[in-house]
């Protein structure tokens, strides 16, 4: 294709496909093919990744983890029709955003648990029931959820929570008292920590 | 190998798309063939082969939804003795864009096919003989005859003295979405 056209056949109307794509996204949500809607909302321990199914949020992810990557995941495992479509996550964003404000120490939100399943779905659920500006270790959790020889179980569990801050697996900790890994990085971590203390 | 979030697609092809729609059903129906387009290929995108050409597939959507706007406006449009002079709908009237549209929409149709699916929608001729049936030859003949009668109107530099021209159009990418 060397030949040219004219540019009056590909220039476009600034901002014509961004209102579009908002066209798109409520047009498919109201045929109800929006399987996944996703944005994402700056916070002190970098962007955050936020993506939600019709039954409720469906991941939280890190700067770190890579939100391409997160979404390819999402992707394969639970639907490939994803868009770009804040108005899902609004209740989300604000809740998180109240969560960094210290204005808010519990979250209530429906959530989609089909990222996880058996033995780490079960930990990860019973994380919310560590109290805010508290941890546990990961011995300890293992012991609460029925499985105190399932200590490493429990660290994996943690490791692979597909909704970190809202199912709060920053409050467990190790028995040295050293904050233990984060998908986010020890320092979100130890941030977190530090901000429920505060 | 797995499917692509959708929205990948969409900011790969979004902008090739609504070319294609603008020049083939003008630039009044425009935003409805292209929401049309996407909405069904979201709905079969699940289904969808994962070595599928993505480009012609969403423009033979295109080409379906933008026949069915043809069709809808002929069945709409009902015959007078005379027809009364009235704005264009296809942009902004007396503006040079708007008049090079009206030119597009004045080509035959399958000339303004090949020239929307082949210049803007970017798929070689053999794809775009296979979304407008015939031959791959008939296509580039099309094309190529569609492309040299905008020319041929563009050359009245009297009408359009403001009109310049752009490498051809390659589907764009809006880049990833945040």
């Amino acid at each position: 294709m060397t030949q040219h056209i004219p540019s009056a056949l590909t220039d476009l109307p600034v901002g014509l496909l961004d209102r579009l794509h908002t066209r798109l996204a409520a047009d498919a949500a109201s045929a109800d093919l929006l399987d996944v809607a996703y944005r994402t909302l700056d916070s002190p321990v970098g962007p955050l990744l936020l993506a939600a199914t019709p039954r409720g949020l469906l991941r939280v992810a890190f700067d770190s983890e890579d939100h391409d990557a997160v979404l390819a995941a999402i992707a394969a495992k639970v639907s490939p029709r994803i868009l770009f479509a804040p108005e899902r996550l609004d209740a989300a964003a604000r809740e998180l955003d109240e969560y960094f404000a210290r204005t808010r120490t519990t979250f209530d939100l429906p959530l989609d648990h089909a990222l996880s399943k058996g033995f780490r779905q079960t930990v990860q659920t019973y994380l919310p029931l560590i109290p805010y500006g508290h941890t546990e270790t990961y011995a300890h959790v293992a012991a609460r959820v029925g499985n105190p020889r399932a200590v490493r179980a429990v660290g994996t569990a943690c490791a692979t929570n597909p909704l970190p801050l809202v199912l709060p697996c920053h409050r467990v900790v190790r028995s040295d008292g050293s904050p233990g890994g984060y998908a986010g990085g020890p320092e979100a971590k130890t941030a977190l920590i530090a901000l429920e203390a505060a | 190998m797995t499917k692509i979030p959708f929205e990948t697609v969409v900011a790969r092809h979004g902008t090739a798309v609504l070319r294609v729609c603008r020049a083939v059903v003008g630039i009044h129906d425009a935003e409805d063939a292209w929401s049309e387009t996407f909405l069904a290929a979201l709905r079969a995108y699940p289904q969808l082969p994962e070595n599928a050409n993505l480009e012609a597939w969403l423009v033979t959507i295109a080409h379906r939804k933008a026949i069915d706007i043809i069709r809808g406006r002929q069945r709409q449009a009902h015959p007078v003795a005379e027809v009364p002079e009235r704005p264009s709908t296809l942009g902004i009237p007396g503006a040079t864009d708007a008049d090079l549209h009206h030119a597009v929409t004045r080509l035959p149709t399958k000339q303004r096919q090949a020239v929307a699916y082949h210049y803007l929608g970017g798929l070689p001729y053999s794809e775009v003989a296979e979304v407008i049936g015939g031959s791959a030859e008939a296509a580039r003949r099309a094309g190529s005859d569609g492309i040299a009668a905008l020319r041929r109107h563009l050359a009245a530099p009297a009408e359009n003295p403001r009109i310049t021209t752009a490498a051809p159009a390659h589907p764009a990418s809006r880049g990833a979405r945040p």
